[in-house]
């Protein structure tokens, strides 16, 4: 296995009227060809902006520092030119919200066609051929007559379907997905991820996950990187950070969300208060203000990501949750 | 706190309710023929995939979508015949709590105007009376009036907005809220406050919820009962935990398969869910949901299934049931 | 229930508090030209200038001395004091006709996007007709019926603007009016007055003034080019129209004719702008949050 994509020290600071805010904060991952990474936090804690970063995609006035390295290249020095021959070819993305990032007065067809064409060389027929087996691929019935439709004639589904297709069009090496399944219904929710997982054993593609959701990345990411106030606070192999989570952050999160099987009217274990402001970072560490087990320390000073007894499992806690923790937590 | 078939005569009571609205040239049967009770003190929860007509359901009962046929009795009253003042005037006992917090908040009126606001509507004239009412549901929902009041609504994040969305439904001591997907737009650490919130709320003002929510998670945290709906027609209705332990229809079965389960030693099955809703303009004949069922035959096609009582209170619309 | 007292403090600390916003050095230079071209207009009888209309052949485009500071035009006439009392009648024009489409136009707009149904197509419909109907004509007529005179060239200006006006409140209102809060203001029993004047007037106002700005704009300079045609303000009368066109005549030998009164009409439509933005912004309540 070699190492596709690494992140390391990654800074991303955006100026607001309020001052600078701190989006990513000195991010280091990793990720292998064909694995699948996880990254789960709540909105505002620069998973988003983590993902623009490696797409160097970020809005214009913001400022990176750090490394991307990605399949051998340093994506920040590369040249817009290759940038743009990399992304959409090797570096494919599907977003959130299939109605926005559809361009709406283009057919299906059109929008496919264009990407192939531009990545893969390929005359009309054989891109048109090639749209259609990849409709196909991506479960979508009736193919050829999808083409000459237009966004708003598919449901939500379909179009992220459309979305995915056309990041698979030209087997990327790496697919980012950002919270993929948000807008969409339970149903759907589980085909698409079904289709996400089933397309990249088929491809061997590496694939990043991002959402808020730890259920969505239980069952289908290899590791799995929580992220709090731009930094990531817990980072290890799924199975591992299931069976003992170390930050009381990821515990919360998991805690918070309602379970099937508790009976009605559990008062559900809420984190208490909300993150903090980005353009005022606290001295100590971040959730401390939300923790319920932060001492003195937590407040004076950051704690660094720290190695646990598990192989790969890292932490960034003074007070680390002792006993396994799990859904009964 | 199980309540199993309602015996008492329900606060709400819908009756072969049938919502149709136009688009186009083509009709959108939202609501074909629902009809469902809730008992005083109970909360009802509503589920469905988006577009299966829970939130024009929703809309019906507070007669923000008026009814093609069908009845909506409240507390013995038929909202549906009524107009103009009257029905004003019921609206105070019904309110409504929506999906987005942060839209249904006018953004340019400060949020001690927009909470004082029902009670304007109502014929509060003493000033005094409403800033006391107001800081009264402003801190029942957890937020400081006094430095609350004088703040317009984009200087709140998402979570505190839906607070003051629950505030300003209080301030006029309704009977009933129907709650339009309230956690579906927040994070999960947020959802679970809320969910406490309203939870707390509906103890202290002893209110009774429609709770609408295409999570069946969060619909079983905070329901008494549950009603299952597909395409504009009822499934399953039942008690909450019997309705998860045992689904009788195919749909509440395919729905629970669906969710995610935060647990990487549960593998999810792939392939549970099949397929995407059909349109509401075009519903399929009989079943509604025969397109999709694995167990869908001749008759599925050719008759509608009746909401049949399965288990004690516990209804089901299948001419398959699982065993 | 310990988590809900925790967020009471916690949302009570964690509100933002306001903060002012720099208003910027154009804004004021801008507001001051503004207010001295208005207190110059509305002061033109009582500051002593000499009489706008009293011409002297003798000295035609007379040069800057400290009898004319300006100069005088073609016909002899004190540039300065027309300028002035130009200002006066090519602001009155600018600022009421637009104000007349704003009252009428928006409130058919507003009231067209909310009731929708029979009524808009009604609105929308009989808009068209004033759109379609040619405007020089529609002038022709007016002024050929009711006498050519400052408030008939308002009411012309006014009445023409009302159609873009009713698009303008149309357009925001329908978009606003599907928004969960007007929802919520129906589902709380308020009548549809309420609705109107209390949740979707004060939205709908903002892109109305904008646009109120940009019609100030556009009308001082319609008003010019009728003026020009011989339909605007009667001669001798002076505006900053008539006498751009009147000081075409005379390019070659004394441009300033036409270019005074031109930077005079640049700089206050410029004002105007700079103005209109910067007080969009400041009331723009989505501005600030992130």
């Amino acid at each position: 296995m070699s190492t596709l994509l690494t992140i390391a020290d990654v800074v991303v600071e955006l100026p607001t009227p309020r001052g600078n805010l701190r989006a990513v904060d000195h991010v280091d991952l990793s990720l292998e060809a064909g694995r699948t990474l996880g990254i789960v936090g709540e909105s505002g804690c620069g998973k988003t902006m983590l993902s623009r970063a490696v797409l160097q995609l970020l809005p214009k006035k913001a400022k990176l520092t750090g490394r991307v390295m990605f399949d051998g290249q340093d994506l920040a020095r590369l040249a817009p030119e290759s940038l743009r021959r990399l992304r959409g070819r090797d570096l494919a993305v599907v977003f959130q919200d299939p109605m926005t990032s559809l361009n709406p007065v283009l057919t299906i067809g059109t929008q496919l066609m264009e990407t192939i064409q531009e990545h893969l060389e390929l005359d009309a027929s054989a891109a048109m051929a090639r749209s259609i087996e990849l409709l196909t691929a991506v479960g979508i019935p009736a193919p050829e007559q999808r083409l000459a439709q237009y966004p708003h004639q598919c449901s939500g589904g379909m179009r992220q379907r459309i979305a995915i297709a056309i990041a698979l069009s030209c087997e990327p090496k790496l697919l980012i997905a950002d919270e993929p399944t948000t807008a969409l219904d339970v149903t759907i929710q589980a085909q698409i991820l079904d289709l996400l997982a089933r397309e990249q054993r088929r491809r061997h593609m590496a694939m990043i996950i991002i959402t808020h959701d730890l259920g969505v990345v239980a069952g289908r990411a290899d590791e799995v990187a929580v992220m709090y106030a731009g930094r990531v606070v817990e980072r290890a192999p799924t199975q591992a950070l299931f069976k003992r989570m170390h930050m009381p952050y990821t515990e919360a999160l998991l805690a918070a969300i309602p379970k099937l099987d508790a009976a009605p009217h559990t008062p559900l274990p809420a984190i208490s208060g909300r993150p903090p402001d980005p353009t005022r970072p606290l001295r100590g560490c971040s959730f401390a203000p939300r923790c319920r087990y932060a001492a003195g320390r937590c407040h004076e000073a950051k704690p660094a990501l720290t190695s646990a007894e598990t192989p790969g499992h890292l932490y960034a806690c003074f007070h680390p949750i002792q006993m396994a923790a799990g859904v009964d937590a | 706190m199980m309540q199993l078939a309602v015996r008492a005569e329900p606060l709400l009571d819908v009756d072969h309710l049938v919502v149709e609205y136009g688009l186009g040239n083509k009709t959108v049967h939202a609501v074909s023929g629902v009809s469902l009770q809730v008992a005083r003190g109970e909360t009802l929860g509503l589920v469905g995939e988006s577009g299966c007509g829970k939130s024009t359901l929703g809309r019906a009962v507070l007669q923000l979508r008026r009814a093609k046929s069908g009845r909506v009795l409240f507390d013995g009253e038929d909202l549906t015949a009524m107009e103009g003042e009257a029905l004003r005037k019921m609206r105070r006992r019904v309110q409504l709590i929506f999906q987005d917090p942060i839209a249904s908040l006018n953004p340019r009126r400060r949020i001690g105007d927009i909470v004082a606001e029902p009670l304007i509507i109502a014929g509060v004239k003493d000033a005094a009376e409403r800033k006391r009412r107001v800081h009264e549901v402003l801190s029942a929902v957890g937020l400081d009036p006094e430095l609350v009041a004088n703040r317009l609504p984009h200087e709140f994040s998402g979570g505190q907005c839906q607070r003051i969305c629950i505030a300003r439904s209080l301030v006029l001591n309704p009977e009933f809220i129907v709650c339009d997907e309230p956690v579906s737009a927040l994070d999960v650490s947020i959802r679970a406050q809320i969910l406490n919130l309203l939870e707390e709320m509906k103890a202290r003002f002893g209110l009774t919820l429609l709770f609408i929510a295409h999570d069946l998670a969060v619909v079983k945290a905070v329901s008494d009962r549950v009603a299952v709906m597909y395409l504009g027609r009822l499934c399953e209705v039942g008690p909450s935990e019997q309705l998860f332990a045992k689904p009788v229809h195919p749909y509440t079965d395919l729905l629970l398969q669906a969710i995610p389960v935060p647990d990487p030693d549960v593998r999810p099955v792939e392939g549970v869910a099949v397929g995407e809703p059909p349109s509401p303009i075009a519903p399929p004949s009989g079943c509604r949901f025969r397109t999709r069922c694995p167990r869908a035959d001749q008759r599925c096609s050719a008759e509608i299934p009746e909401l049949r009582e399965v288990a004690p209170g516990q209804f089901a619309a299948c001419h398959h049931p699982l065993a | 229930m310990a988590t809900l007292e925790l967020s009471i403090k916690d949302d009570a600390t964690a509100a933002p508090s306001r903060r002012k916003r720099r208003l910027g050095l154009l804004f004021w230079i801008a507001s001051t030209w503004l207010v001295i071209i208005l207190a110059l207009a509305i002061l033109a009888p009582v500051l002593p200038l000499q009489n706008p209309v009293d011409m002297d052949m003798l000295e035609r485009r007379a040069a800057f001395s400290t009898e004319h500071w300006l100069g005088t035009d073609g016909l002899g006439r004190d540039e300065l004091a027309r300028l002035i009392f130009g200002a006066r009648a090519s602001l009155t024009v600018g600022l009421i006709a637009p104000m007349i489409g704003l009252t009428i136009g928006g409130a058919f707009g507003l009231l067209a996007g909310y009731f929708r149904g029979r009524f808009e197509t009604l609105v929308v419909g009989s808009m068209d007709v004033l759109l379609a109907f040619p405007p020089l004509i529609f002038a022709l007529a007016v002024t050929a019926y009711l006498g050519q005179s400052v408030p008939n060239l308002t009411l012309i200006l006014g009445v023409l603007g009302i159609p873009a006006f009713m698009r303008v409140a149309r357009a925001a209102t329908l978009t606003l009016a599907r928004r969960e809060f007007v929802i919520a203001a129906e589902a709380l029993g308020a009548s549809h007055a309420r609705i109107l004047v209390r949740e979707l007037l004060p939205n709908v106002i903002l892109p109305l003034l904008a646009f109120f700005l940009l019609g100030v704009a556009v009308t001082i300079v319609v008003e010019g080019a009728l003026s020009f045609l011989g339909l605007g303000v009667p001669p001798p009368m002076a505006s900053w129209g008539s006498m751009i066109g009147e000081g075409r005549d005379s390019l070659d030998v004394a441009p300033r004719l036409a270019f005074l009164p031109a930077a005079g009409l640049f700089l206050t439509v410029l004002a105007f702008n700079l103005v209109g933005d910067t007080l969009r912004a400041l009331t723009d309540p989505r501005q600030g949050a992130l």
